[in-house]
């Protein structure tokens, strides 16, 4: 894009969302509007078997006898489903082979984001710095996967869900929608009969996985909604760190994701799933911005594993999304720590569902919700002590913190214990930033945008300091950037 | 802001219901003023329109009615005759000088025993007060007739004929505790009636309320109580509810109550009884410094279902809210506390603290629990905690470990446990009494 004095301005606006840009390449979609020609499109696009275009059939159908839900505090307009493209690829005939068939615009794009998706540009970086395979997804398809070969070495796939269909078939039918099935709710059954791609991690037994996975999703053609779909297995005593981000270009109107993200661990395995999103928020009138409908649920199916959800939510207009674990092995540990950031006009409601159905299952919930501006941030959350948790324990703490007087923060958690040896504790408070606090900054000498983002930072580090290290740096600059005009 | 949010629920209205109506004194008694019977049957047109909530409905997700729908009851119970003799005049161990007696939801003067209790002091029954064209009582019985609710109160909206009236005048104080004795008595067909209260206190006001129920049968009956209150400017009530009906009584209890600026609303409820019980408390703090404490302990075992509902409405700024409850499970009991405190825009500087613990003795027993916080202003100082689980092991032992037999160290264990709650009843002649209950409770249990 030329410089031109309009620039300027945009420049100004860029400052506020900082990944507000768009990229100008050439995409492929699918017909606008959602039908079962859309679907058998999609699944011929990506050559799958037989059986996934007929559970994605079998899907659609049953979405098309839901209805839309409307218990959430959040409002918005009815969205047409059929105003959207279903499918979004940038055109390449074949997938890239190698990066360097990859549409040179694409890779600058991700420079822009800043992910270290060249190899060699990772490993000409300091000796001993961690090494991070990335699975980029541009709008709805997977671009490329570093790092690969030394996956494969270990045994580790991680790949496209794509390509897995496509290579280990066997691996994704035994697993797919056995968390979340195709009749989960609304958005999940929408995303099963349309998901275009996303990322697929198998673990085999034993491994610990050598590096950080990550993928990167950015969401960039107009009136495109993005449905991906990611799968991670973790097989016995395996371990694994998996990492998502989020980015969008700046729209006035509203683009919808609607994700499915299943996790599976077997006996004594481990995954750690850590969220960073920061899809485009729209402007401060409320304007434009990501639906952010995510559904998102680990089963810790053997004993003593466990699966952490950690997420620092700070975009999208609206946020839906309520990350799980369903406890079905004994000593099984669920953990969920999450920053939700409200600004302007955004709307976030978001928590957890622990379903301890195990012995000796045990649950941690770390809540911290801001909300800023004239925002609406709700925390929602199911704590269920099943007959058999014997010995079962949770304890949950959400806390909220209001900025300025125009603002929500509504906590509405569910505690449901059938087995009186569980321990169920919850604690949750709300209030402002206290004027001590303040004045403690302001009279050292900090401005009070810094004092404000000093405090939140302090308010979140309990869940900040459980991401990866190299990406709790970038998420505390996240929770200044998102809250700056908040005060004053 | 939509707090106190009209309920639609899905649910059917039971066709015996509706036939009970059209048939009962609500619908065909001749003296009714046309306004009111107006009120009744658009009530009873809604109520058919709404039916009984059932658990989809958010505020029913924990409490069924599906056995209530089921009960052949008998909506126009033939009069019973109680006699003075037969009622326990010793409630809880306290003789009454002030008492106002229901028997199935219908005032019996012959019954009560109403000193003299001050210039313009009302204490009476809704028929009485009605048929005296009293202004105050009209007033407000019409407000709060116009007001959306749940199913029940509609229900109870289009049955309203009888229940009690309370009003305190400017500036006058009450010492003694007005008794409310409300009496269930079984029938062929288990009887339901829907008795209509309303409490008004003026300015400045200080009145105590006790109010039991209990049954007089081992059977079923169906009560659905509505209570409207109104605090007044700096007035201070306080109600002391005991709720120890009959084993397989159906008792549905709804407080709603309007708290002008530094008015004070005190009220602990007390339940032992009833297969299912439900008190919901709805409290709206309209003026400024206004401050409600709402307190409960329950004991419940068997197949009983116990369940405590509150809506606080911070309507206006420097409002304060308490809420304590505390619960006690054993057999297959369940129970369930739903607390939301609703803080309006602009209501700044509100506190709002909710606190809910549930303690299990059986395997079988089990307690649900959602504590709602719903903030539009900023500065404010809400908190809520929930816990649930069994009697502490450690502390157990501790009393084990100094020669204190495993059942006598368990009771001391519960009993400390609701003392929290017990301890914060304002009337101080009624803590004893309540905690000798919990200890006589605990006494019955079989096992350890």
């Amino acid at each position: 894009m030329a410089a031109t004095a309009e620039s300027v301005a945009q420049v100004e606006e860029i400052r506020k969302y900082k990944h507000g840009w768009e990229t100008d390449i050439e995409m492929e979609t699918a017909p606008k509007g959602l039908s079962e020609d859309t679907i058998r499109f999609i699944s011929a696009k990506k050559e799958e078997p037989d059986w996934m275009l007929g559970w994605r059939l079998k899907a659609y159908r049953h979405w098309l006898t839901m209805e839309e839900p409307t218990w959430a505090m959040v409002d918005y307009p009815t969205i047409d489903f059929q105003d959207i493209y279903y499918y979004a690829a940038p055109k390449t005939t074949e997938g890239p082979k190698s990066l360097d068939e990859v549409d040179p615009e694409l890779l600058r794009t991700y420079e822009k984001l800043g992910i270290p998706l060249k190899e060699q540009e990772v490993l000409a970086g300091v000796q001993g710095a961690p090494k991070v395979a990335v699975d980029a997804v541009f709008d709805s398809v997977s671009v490329a996967t570093t790092f690969k070969k030394e996956l494969e070495s270990h045994g580790v796939i991680f790949c496209p869900i794509s390509e897995a269909l496509k290579e280990h078939p066997e691996l994704v039918r035994k697993y797919l929608g056995t968390v979340v099935p195709y009749t989960d709710n609304f958005y999940a059954t929408l995303n099963s009969a349309v998901f275009s791609d996303g990322s697929f991690v198998y673990i085999p037994p034993g491994v610990r996985c050598p590096m950080e996975l990550s993928t990167y999703f950015r969401m960039n053609a107009k009136e495109s909604g993005q449905f991906e779909r990611t799968l991670v297995i973790a097989d016995e005593g395996s371990y694994v760190s998996y990492l998502e981000g989020c980015t969008a270009p700046m729209r006035d109107e509203n683009q919808l994701h609607a994700a499915v993200v299943e996790l599976i661990t077997m006996d004594d395995a481990e995954i750690k799933y850590s969220t960073v999103q920061n899809w485009y928020p729209g402007d401060e009138n409320g304007k434009g911005g990501i639906y952010n409908f995510v559904t998102k649920r680990g089963a810790c199916r053997g004993d003593n594993s466990k699966i952490r959800w950690t997420q620092v939510e700070t975009g999208s207009a609206i946020t839906w999304k309520y990350p799980s674990c369903i406890l079905q092995g004994d000593n099984s540990v669920g953990d969920f720590y999450s920053v939700a950031i409200a600004n302007n006009a955004q709307q976030a409601d978001t928590g957890t569902k622990m379903i301890h159905l195990g012995k000796g299952t045990r649950s941690r919930i770390i809540s911290k919700g801001i909300s800023a501006g004239k925002a609406q941030n709700t925390y929602r959350g199911l704590v269920r002590m099943g007959p058999k948790a014997l010995n079962g324990r949770n304890f949950t703490q959400c806390d909220s913190l209001l900025i300025g007087d125009r603002c929500g923060a509504h906590t509405i958690p569910y505690i449901e214990s059938k087995n009186r040896t569980a321990k169920v504790e919850h604690e949750a408070t709300t209030s402002r930033i206290s004027e001590d606090q303040m004045f403690y900054c302001r009279q050292r000498g900090i401005g009070e945008e810094d004092a404000v983002a000093l405090i939140v930072n302090g308010f979140c580090k309990e869940v900040l300091q459980e991401l990866p290290m190299e990406f709790a740096v970038e998420a505390q600059k996240l929770v200044g950037i998102s809250l700056e005009g908040s005060v004053g | 802001m939509p707090d106190l949010i009209p309920i639609s629920s899905p649910g059917a209205a039971p066709a015996d219901w509706l036939a009970g109506w059209r048939t009962g004194p609500a619908a065909t008694a001749s003296e009714t003023p046309e306004w009111l019977q107006s009120a009744r049957s658009a009530a009873a047109g809604n109520f058919e329109r709404m039916g009984l909530p059932s658990r989809r409905v958010e505020d029913w997700r924990y409490t069924s009615l599906a056995s209530l729908a089921e009960q052949n009851l008998d909506w126009s119970p033939p009069s019973v005759d109680v006699t003075r003799e037969s009622l326990p005049a010793l409630v809880f161990g306290r003789e009454a000088d002030c008492r106002l007696v229901l028997v199935n939801g219908e005032v019996r003067p012959n019954l009560s025993s109403i000193p003299n209790l001050g210039d313009g002091v009302v204490l009476t029954s809704l028929s009485n007060a009605l048929g005296e064209d009293d202004d105050r009582v009209l007033r407000f019985l019409r407000q709060r007739l116009a007001e959306d609710g749940s199913s029940l109160k509609i229900l109870n909206d289009s049955w309203l004929l009888d229940g009690y009236v309370l009003i305190v005048p400017d500036d006058t104080t009450i010492d003694m505790p007005i008794e409310i004795l409300s009496v269930g008595t079984g029938g062929v067909r288990p009887p339901a009636y829907q008795p209509r209260n309303l409490v008004i206190a003026g300015r400045r006001s200080h009145v105590t309320i006790v109010e039991y129920h209990i049954g007089l049968c081992i059977g079923s009956y169906f009560a659905n109580i509505v209570t409207d209150i109104d605090v007044g400017p700096e007035a201070i009530v306080r109600h002391c509810k005991v709720q120890d009906e009959s084993k397989e009584a159906i008792h549905l209890a709804l407080y709603s109550a309007r708290l002008d600026s530094s008015a004070q609303l005190d009220s602990f409820s007390f339940t032992l009884g009833s297969r299912i019980s439900r008190n919901e408390l709805r409290v709206r703090l309209e003026g400024l410094g206004a401050y409600c404490r709402l307190n409960g302990a329950y004991l419940v075992r068997e197949n009983q279902h116990c369940d405590h509902t509150s809506v606080v409405s911070h309507a206006s700024p420097e409002t304060s809210s308490d809420q304590l409850y505390k619960g006690v499970l054993d057999g297959q009991a369940s129970g369930v506390y739903q607390g939301k405190v609703v803080v309006h825009a602009d209501a700044q500087k509100v506190e709002a603290h909710q606190m809910s613990r549930a303690l299990l003795l059986s395997e079988t027993s089990e307690v649900s629990t959602k504590p709602e916080l719903k903030i539009h202003a900023d500065d404010v100082q809400c908190s809520h905690g929930a816990t649930a689980g069994e009697l502490d092991a450690e502390a157990l032992f501790y009393l084990r470990s100094r020669g204190i037999p495993e059942i006598r160290a368990r009771q001391l264990l519960v009993e400390a446990f609701l003392n929290e709650a017990i301890d914060a009843v304002a009337l101080a002649g009624m803590r004893l009494p309540l905690e000798q209950n919990v200890v006589r409770w605990m006494a019955e249990r079989s096992g350890p």
